[in-house]
């Protein structure tokens, strides 16, 4: 009998990261995609005709047959191709797949890849809004547009109100979150608010943009890229680098708009984190980095408890009792996260992955979280409507 | 304010045309006898598309919400602040809306709401609101 899961099937031996930035200055997605592509392959010490495996991501510029769009443009020879669309978990469950891949015997080395261009508006280009009726068909349309229920804001907005009606937590313990991961983002020069630490003050003195978010509660969207390389058990002896091993994975899509989940608390996060633990077979308590997905401080907050790291309404005293910081007790977002990291669209979400990949390579730099063994990744998409975990070890 | 107002398609044509009339229609599954919104072809509960249009009693409790200090759309621009709410109907399923008619530093998860209605577009179509009950 062997394990359910993932464990064993592949490890991630190489990364590449661009450093974010608040603009683009004319650079397609796909020349993005092909840069920072290329940078991953050689990180893991691999030739451009090694890689047999892509995972991309849907993006504006290319309507459709995105994968052999980015292949044509790098010059790969796939026998795995795909796109992954689950928004912020897209990064995370872009890992499984191709471990899943390789383990089918389908590919040997697997590109997976994100970025996100961000164009300043040009004054004869009135703003619009990218969720615009005539142009979404769905019952997002007709039953959400017109409520002005647009954009990631006032879904977690909702989230936290409801939160704070059944659990309850303080503002300051959620402001704690921004501040500690700001620390982090000190400790990281790719971070974008790199050297500009905060105080819970600040975070609770910058406007509410929807009750009961902070502005500095609240990622802000950004340019940039991010890969990482794949690869089958057979070529890890032969890497440069230390290998990331996929121990386990789990995923969950539980609705599209929150009005429509099951429940607005227990969400879709629990079942992908109890999955990915299962497969990889340790504890919570062996975990030495947190890498949860952070759009907003209360993303961090409930994905805290529900994949399991505290008991359910005990996030705002778990974040009392524990110090975050990368040389804290529960290191958690050591790269920033996005709220100090910021938010390079997908390639956001894709931050929570290499960074843990960095941490338990041992090349984390000043932030390196020492006796690090496993690491625990969060994806989550939308309004907390698609979640991806994982948990990556220096071992299989 | 001018919203943006729906497009309806074969399937929410009934539910759009009642709120002419100021009815606000749930689905009914006739299999498993479960209430659901928004109008779907098949019930997502046990997948029978045997649906029927049921008039909602109007009544619901305020979800949770959200205060938007800042405009989620272009046609919001100069209404803000705006309530956008999620109201968990008598009959069980939750809509979104906006909760109108209160104090909007005053509004509390758990309070009773009823549907009110906004102004009639070109179509005859009106959108269903809530306000405190």
């Amino acid at each position: 009998m062997t394990r359910a899961g993932v464990r064993g099937w592949a490890a991630v031996t190489g990364v590449a990261e661009r450093k974010p930035t608040r603009w683009t200055d004319g650079e397609t997605t796909i020349d993005m995609l092909a840069r920072i592509g290329t940078a991953a392959i050689a990180d893991a010490g691999l030739q451009l005709a090694d890689i047999d495996g892509l995972v991309c991501h849907p993006m504006g510029g290319v309507p459709m047959l995105v994968p052999s769009t980015i292949g044509e443009t790098m010059g790969l020879r796939l026998s795995y191709a795909a796109t992954v669309d689950l928004g912020g978990a897209t990064g995370a469950g872009m890992v499984w797949r191709a471990a899943a891949a390789i383990h089918a015997g389908q590919a040997r080395a697997v590109l997976c890849v994100t970025a996100a261009r961000r164009q300043k508006r040009s004054a004869d280009r009135p703003k619009q809004s990218g969720q615009s009726l005539g142009r979404d068909t769905s019952a997002f349309a007709e039953f959400e547009i017109p409520y002005g229920n647009v954009g990631a804001n006032v879904g977690y907005a909702m989230i936290a109100n409801r939160y704070l009606y059944e659990h309850g937590c303080t503002p300051e313990q959620l402001a704690k979150i921004a501040v500690h991961q700001r620390d982090n983002a000190c400790a990281n020069p790719d971070a974008f608010f790199h050297g500009q630490p905060i105080t819970i003050d600040d975070v609770l003195s910058s406007p509410v943009v929807a009750d009961p978010l902070h502005l500095l509660e609240i990622v802000m969207p950004s340019a940039g890229a991010a890969a990482v390389v794949v690869v089958h058990p057979d070529l890890v002896r032969d890497a440069p680098m230390n290998p990331a091993w996929l121990l386990g994975a789990g995923e969950a899509v539980t609705h599209k708009t929150i009005t429509y989940a099951p429940s607005l608390s227990d969400t879709a996060i629990k079942p992908a984190a109890d999955r990915a633990f299962a497969q990889a077979g340790i504890e919570r308590s062996q975990i030495r980095l947190a890498s949860l997905y952070d759009c907003y401080t209360i993303t961090v907050l409930v994905t805290l408890e529900e994949a399991g790291f505290c008991a359910k309404g005990a996030g705002g005293a778990f974040v009392t009792e524990h110090d975050l910081r990368w040389h804290g007790d529960f290191p958690l977002n050591t790269h920033g996260g996005q709220l100090s990291f910021s938010q390079p669209g997908l390639a956001g979400g894709m931050s929570h992955v290499t960074e843990a990949v960095r941490q338990v390579q041992q090349r984390g730099g000043e932030r390196q979280v020492p006796d690090l063994e496993f690491a625990f990744v969060n994806g989550n998409g939308g309004i907390m409507s698609e979640e991806c975990a994982l948990v990556l070890g220096v071992a299989p | 304010m001018k919203r943006p107002h729906p497009t309806p398609s074969p399937t929410t044509e009934s539910f759009w045309a009642a709120t002419a009339e100021h009815r606000f229609l749930v689905q009914r599954c006739r299999a498993c006898a479960t209430a659901q919104f928004y109008p779907r072809p098949t019930c997502t509960t046990c997948g029978s598309t045997d649906l029927a249009d049921e008039d909602a009693s109007g009544r619901g409790t305020l979800h949770t919400f959200t205060v938007a200090r800042r405009a989620t759309h272009p046609a919001f621009e100069g209404a803000e602040p705006a309530v956008i709410a999620i109201v968990e109907l008598a009959e069980g399923p939750r809509v979104t809306t906006n909760l109108v008619g209160c104090d909007v530093d005053a509004v509390r998860i758990g309070t009773p709401v009823e549907l009110v209605w906004d102004e009639p577009d070109e179509h005859g179509i009106c959108l269903p609101l809530w306000r405190p009950a």
